[in-house]
């Protein structure tokens, strides 16, 4: 293959790449606070913060984009403590309602906002993130991740996980991880929304609805939740097939959108179905069935 | 004034059937059923057609759409629900799992229909007005608020009077017990789901007759109102519901008359919020139903 074939392959497929960074970050987002068994839906509206910051940042001041982005990271979280000090004593699905609410007010402050344009955003932001800083940020995310597990608080967080009154009774402060986590996750999201502002030029409400959480969850859980690194496997598989999905579809002469949500659905309905632990737990199972197998076979 | 009563009213009354069918099924599951909202769009497309491919008349096509809902609410439970009972998770598994049914629906009407606008032909509803006091009321809305309180009153009538409303409360108070007791559990939750589908589905219709809008992204929207309304009203709450459907209805008229109309939406999850972080278990909820 010569160098530019090689070039224009790299040109078709650069967003994509880098939209796969993007969500990772976001799907790992979801699972942070998934880890001690919240579920917050509050993660677009983190997003926003961040993307919003910063963008107001480079609009209005001089800064260094890197300064920027500390602070699209730094934000959400201080956002996420007071938020978190009340909603986090719901559990479950109430918790998952309260986030919902919390992440539509945040979209309807910023439609509203008429310093940042309201419900239509700003266009023309500078592009100021490059491909090698998603990819830094979504390592260092996941580096953060590696270290927790296995570590004392990531013992921590898996008895919340379990049983919380139980980790309770041996003396785990769980408010307080839940807190912490529930911080960790809105940074990511922070930061995933700046870069992903400087990227695609723009930031709008429209961008951090209800289903940009969904997505997130999706991605999350279709890669399976039991590792660290499963959420980043979803979001790659997912943002990946729409490329497929293009292809075919319009082979057999169907929108491509309506076949995207379709498919969508379709592998998230299957993943939970069947495959509880997600599509990161697939060659472990495989493994688990051939061995089995063999056993069989020799006995 | 008056105008903006009636308004809120007749908006309301919608909120309220849909979320009835919302709170039936998380009181008697402990689930929030994602999928609602698609049924609420697919059988407001379903009068659609009936009424405009097959002309029916529109007090045909709204019991037959509604009986769609039903059915399709009975698989919802097959398909989403069923396969995961007993499994540790299926609090969220469940809430993931229609989500995902939710979407696959949206993706097949979009696909059929194409994402814009369809609108009820001229001359299917009634379209007279009527003069009450200072308020202009039209014949349609009084229509559709007749039809709100008549399920209203037909769902109340079922739950206390009726042997499968008997059966409905004793599963929601205790499956375990229900089924010791004879109950067939599995059976009375495909019916819980019908009826809370069937509610769904002539919220839809009404609304998209309400709007003369049927889109296949018009059920995101109330969806959340929805999650506003089982909130205020206390989770698994019948009464709670239906009240807070109108209070929500009323609130969002008068947020547009004397506020403005963009900040409409952010008065439903305003309140939503503040009741969960202060009174989690909203108007008319029991406390002990808040562990779920």
């Amino acid at each position: 293959m010569s160098l530019e074939s090689l070039q224009d392959i790299w040109l078709t497929y650069q967003s994509t790449v880098a939209f796969i960074g993007l969500n990772g970050l976001l799907a790992l987002s979801v699972y942070t606070t998934l880890s001690c068994g919240q579920l917050s839906l509050a993660q677009a509206g983190f997003m926003a913060i961040g993307a919003y910051a910063s963008t107001i940042l480079t609009f209005h001041t001089g800064l260094p984009f890197a300064v920027n982005l500390a602070v699209a990271t730094l934000l959400p979280a201080l956002v996420a403590i007071p938020l978190g000090l009340p909603v986090l004593r719901l559990k479950g699905v109430f918790l998952a309602i309260a986030t919902i609410g919390f992440g539509e007010v945040v979209r309807l402050f910023f439609v509203n906002l008429d310093f940042t344009n309201g419900a239509l955003g700003l266009t023309a932001v500078p592009q100021r993130t490059s491909m090698w800083m998603i990819y830094a940020a979504l390592g260092a995310a996941l580096f953060v991740l590696w270290r927790i597990r296995g570590s004392r608080t990531g013992h921590a967080l898996e008895a919340i996980r379990e049983d919380e009154p139980a980790a309770r009774t041996m003396g785990i402060d769980a408010a307080r991880y839940k807190l912490a986590m529930l911080a960790l996750g809105a940074s990511f999201a922070g930061l995933a929304g700046a870069l992903e502002a400087h990227y695609t030029y723009m930031v709008s409400p429209s961008t951090y609805s209800f289903s940009r959480v969904v997505d997130m969850l999706v991605y999350a859980v279709v890669g399976g939740t039991g590792v660290f690194y499963g959420p980043v496997v979803g979001a790659t598989f997912l943002t990946a097939l729409p490329e497929v999905l293009r292809e075919v579809s319009s082979r057999i002469g169907l929108a491509p959108g309506p076949v995207r949500l379709f498919v969508n659905g379709l592998v998230l309905l299957l993943v939970i179905l069947f495959l509880p632990e997600g599509i990161s737990s697939l060659p472990r199972r495989v493994r688990g069935a051939l061995q089995a197998r063999r056993r069989a076979r020799a006995s | 004034m008056g105008q903006q009563i009636v308004n809120g009213l007749f908006l309301g009354s919608i909120y309220a059937l849909f979320a009835l069918g919302y709170t039936l099924v998380f009181g008697v599951l402990d689930i929030l059923n994602l999928a609602h909202q698609a049924v609420f769009m697919i059988c407001a497309y379903a009068a659609l057609v009936l009424v405009v491919h097959l002309h029916m008349p529109m007090f045909v096509a709204f019991p037959a759409a509604v009986l769609l809902g039903g059915i399709l609410g009975m698989g919802v439970d097959r398909i989403a629900f069923r396969p995961l009972r007993g499994r540790s998770d299926s609090n969220i598994a469940g809430l993931i799992s229609s989500i995902a049914l939710a979407t696959i629906l949206e993706a097949v009407v979009s696909q059929i229909f194409g994402p814009d606008v369809e609108r009820f032909p001229l001359g299917s509803v009634p379209t007279r007005t009527l003069h009450i006091g200072d308020a202009v009321v039209s014949e349609l809305q009084i229509v559709i608020i007749a039809i709100a309180a008549a399920m209203l009153l037909g769902l109340t009538w079922l739950l206390r009077r009726t042997r499968l409303g008997r059966r409905i409360r004793a599963v929601a108070e205790s499956p375990k017990a229900a089924r010791v007791l004879g109950v067939d559990v599995d059976w009375i939750i495909s019916a819980s789901f019908f009826v809370s589908s069937a509610l769904g589905a002539a919220a839809g219709i009404l609304f998209g007759l309400a709007f003369n809008n049927v889109a296949p992204d018009m059920g995101r929207s109330v969806e959340l109102k929805g999650l506003a309304v089982i909130v205020l009203g206390g989770m698994g709450s019948m009464p709670g519901a239906a009240l807070a459907g109108l209070a929500l209805g009323l609130l969002e008229v008068f947020t547009v008359a004397f506020i403005g109309s963009s900040y409409r939406d952010a008065v439903a999850f305003g309140v939503l919020f503040l009741v969960l972080v202060l009174r989690p278990r909203g108007l008319l909820g029991s406390a002990a139903l808040r562990e779920a």
